[in-house]
């Protein structure tokens, strides 16, 4: 079966048959990054670039492996060091870029919008890597495979994610994506967090009161305080933001006994995170985050250059 | 020289006057309206089929001249303006420089009137550098000519500025003319917080931001006296508080622009299109129907462009870093005449009113009407030409329209301003 997409883009644009076809696709892939010699010449010949025109390190790294592993060539496309800084347009970035012939384009920006203005000017594969406070679907389907991989499914599954949801493109495909997967959710944080339309999102719930739905959640997802968006001054200082809205070793007591918690990291420990519940030995997935997003990336890859889930070419 | 213009159905709502019948112009005034009229010798044109109006007043609009040429000038704007049928134009002062005293003032009247194609009505700003801090020199600017001042582009923030340009300006015979955004409610916001900011993950800007100073203004309005216009209103809201004031007996009036009028933030697609992006921004739909009630009422005095051009350049980029503004010149009478006039939400006389009677009357220019001894300042449209709006036929330098692609029916066909033709059979005259 061929993949029905040709960019991930928008999370919203895929169907729950879409997602699951990524997620096995991601644990067929497993086996390849358990093998001594982790690489399959999978995507050899296909030239992928990197274009992160904003900081990233765990974003980029985690897209380079997950291309070294199938073989692509890659180009790293630095940003803020580069054309931009120039007073070139991304137009006109673009442009440049796809006369090198090349197949894919990996997006990072500060920009709500662009990956979609990539796909249209360059006629190339985009992969969203995350644009400005807009969507960040890579990430959406590593929470996803993590999930998946401890509750196998996600039918009335009870998630509760928690934080900086108006600012944050994290959310903004992990809530579209779990209401595509069946997933009950609960936005959770302070009214100057939340954007104007939580349900827009696919928030089933919001609340401001985490200690009176933590007992009912499968899933904590906790979101990064986001320090550096903290001018406007969304609540008054990090240690009231622990008391209010940090997963705390006294809130274990509220969660359920198998409830997860996951976090994109980084994490501010102390902050959203005490340190008992980051390094949780039966709650915290999020180092298998991290390796879920090589995983997934590897899938997307392998499903948008046009693999099919049929025959892994191992 | 003079000018005859026959068998048009001429109206007017100035002067009770809807009928087929023909004008004769000398000297740049109307000398007859009449049947059957002749003259001995002049030029005669035959606009039969055609309706003929008081000349239409677009009294918000940016002719980027001087400072921003490359985005527009005052030659291609005003050959805009009387491509889309318009015989007079309020030209906004944000500028560079500013127009904030009267040397600025009387260069854009001088450039108007050596490269112009219509009438440009020069308006000042209120405040030096548009910076909200100091009083411009209203007094000067209004011995040049000038009769409204505006901070267009910014709101005033500090309400005490607001009431002292007021104050100060109602000494004079003028109107102030608020762009309402409270800047610690706005920020960065660049669509309309809600549905759209959510959906697009950016910065919302939200109704409030602007209700907050209509409301504040029409309170410094009732402590003032001072005749209040405000621009480019967007909100259900905003739209009561003004028919309030009006109920009231303050003297205040208000915009709308056809883009808040026809289109809403659902609009803005996940495509990003910049040519959406607008200050204020579009709003929801609940909105656009509140506006249309306004203009059926006659809350609303004026429809107005706020003709915004940008270079391609500028707007061809990513959302948050592309300028606000869209054009509108060139699609104005078409969009309103398709789609409220045609499907007989207002009639023509409410669209006269709202594009030719009450901007002469808020700007204190002299009223037009069909009648003898009036300016000939008139506009031509052929109600049934159907057309699409299509870049390659402006006269702008600009071409970031929201409503490019549109199918409209209704186009001015004939200009005249001071008795001179501006536009003949849709082109400008040089």
């Amino acid at each position: 079966m061929a993949f029905p997409h040709k960019h991930l883009i928008d999370i919203t644009e895929y169907s729950r048959d879409d997602i699951m076809l990524l997620l096995e696709t991601a644990a067929k892939f497993k086996e390849v990054n358990e093998r001594r010699i982790k690489q399959v010449p999978t995507l050899k010949g296909a030239t992928i670039v990197n274009m992160f025109n904003e900081p990233s390190t765990r974003t980029r790294s985690s897209f380079e492996i997950a291309e070294k592993r199938l073989s692509a060539n890659s180009l790293n496309f630095g940003g803020s060091s580069t054309s931009t800084v120039k007073g070139e347009s991304l137009s006109d970035t673009v442009e440049t870029l796809c006369a090198y012939k090349i197949d894919m384009i990996i997006v990072r920006d500060k920009h709500a919008g662009v990956p979609r203005k990539i796909a249209d000017l360059s006629g190339v594969h985009v992969i969203d890597a995350g644009d400005g406070k807009h969507q960040h679907p890579t990430q959406a389907l590593l929470d996803l495979f993590s999930i998946w991989e401890e509750k196998g499914s996600f039918e009335g599954l009870n998630v509760g994610v928690v934080g900086d949801i108006a600012h944050s493109r994290v959310c903004g495909s992990l809530l579209p994506a779990l209401k595509i997967m069946g997933a009950n959710t609960v936005a959770i944080a302070p009214p100057t967090l939340l954007p104007a339309r939580p349900d827009i999102l696919g928030a089933d719930e919001v609340t401001s009161d985490i200690d009176g739905v933590l007992p009912d959640l499968d899933v904590v997802y906790m979101l990064r305080v986001q320090r550096e968006r903290l001018e406007g001054a969304p609540f008054p200082s990090l240690r009231e933001y622990n008391q209010l809205f940090g997963l705390t070793q006294k809130r274990d007591a509220l969660m359920k006994p198998d409830a997860i918690v996951c976090h994109p990291g980084p994490i501010n420990r102390g902050v959203e995170l005490d340190s008992f519940m980051a390094d949780h030995p039966d709650r915290s997935v999020i180092l298998d985050q991290v390796y879920a997003g090589i995983l997934v990336r590897m899938a997307a890859l392998y499903l948008l250059l046009g693999g099919s889930n049929d025959g892994i070419d191992a | 020289m003079a000018l005859m213009l026959k068998n048009a159905r001429c109206i007017d709502p100035q002067v009770g006057l809807d009928e087929v019948c023909d004008i004769l112009i000398r000297d740049g005034k109307i000398m007859e309206v009449g049947h059957g009229l002749s003259m001995e010798k002049g030029v005669e044109r035959d606009l039969s089929g055609k309706v003929l109006t008081p000349g239409l007043v677009d009294m918000h609009v940016h002719l980027r001249e001087p400072g921003y040429e490359q985005k527009e000038d005052i030659a291609s704007g005003t050959r805009a303006a009387a491509h889309g049928g318009f015989t007079a134009v309020c030209a906004m002062p944000n500028t560079d420089p500013v127009i904030d005293n009267a040397v600025g003032v009387e260069y854009v009247k001088a450039r108007a009137k050596d490269v112009g194609k219509c009438r440009v009505i020069v308006s000042g700003a209120c405040t030096k550098g548009l910076k909200g801090e100091i009083l411009a020199e209203m007094g000067d600017m209004h011995a040049h000519g000038v009769r409204a001042f505006t901070d267009d582009g910014h709101g005033v923030q500090d309400a005490g500025m607001m009431r002292r340009v007021m104050d100060y300006a109602s000494q004079f015979d003028c109107v102030v003319m608020p762009h309402c955004q409270d800047d610690s409610l706005v920020g960065e916001g660049q669509v309309n917080e809600g549905v759209a900011s959510t959906r697009l993950g950016m910065l919302g800007w939200p109704a409030e931001g602007e209700e907050l100073e209509i409301a504040r203004d029409i309170a410094l309005c009732r402590l003032t006296g001072c005749p209040l216009h405000i621009q480019h209103l967007t909100t259900a809201r905003g739209l009561d508080m003004v028919r309030a004031a009006k109920a009231e007996g303050l003297p205040v009036t208000c915009e709308v622009t056809p883009h808040h009028l026809f289109l809403t933030e659902d609009d803005i697609t996940d495509e990003y299109p910049t040519s959406l992006k607008v200050n204020p921004p579009l709003r929801t739909a609940d909105d656009a129907v509140a506006l249309v009630e306004g203009l059926v009422d006659g809350t609303i005095d004026a429809i107005v462009t706020d003709h915004a051009p940008h270079t391609d350049w500028e707007k061809d980029r990513e959302f948050e870093l592309a300028p606000f503004g869209m054009i509108g010149l060139e699609t104005s009478l078409g969009l309103v005449l398709t789609k409220l006039v045609d499907n007989g939400i207002i009639t023509y006389e409410r669209m006269i009113e709202l594009m030719a009677v009450n901007p002469r009357g808020i700007l204190r220019e002299e009223p037009v009407r069909l009648e003898a001894g009036s300016v000939a300042d008139l506009t031509v449209f052929d109600p049934e030409q159907t057309w699409t709006v299509e870049r390659s036929g402006f006269y702008s330098k600009a071409g970031n329209s929201g409503f490019l692609g549109a199918e409209l029916k209704g186009k001015a066909t004939d200009v005249f301003v001071g008795g001179y033709a501006t536009m003949e059979d849709g082109a400008i005259v040089e």
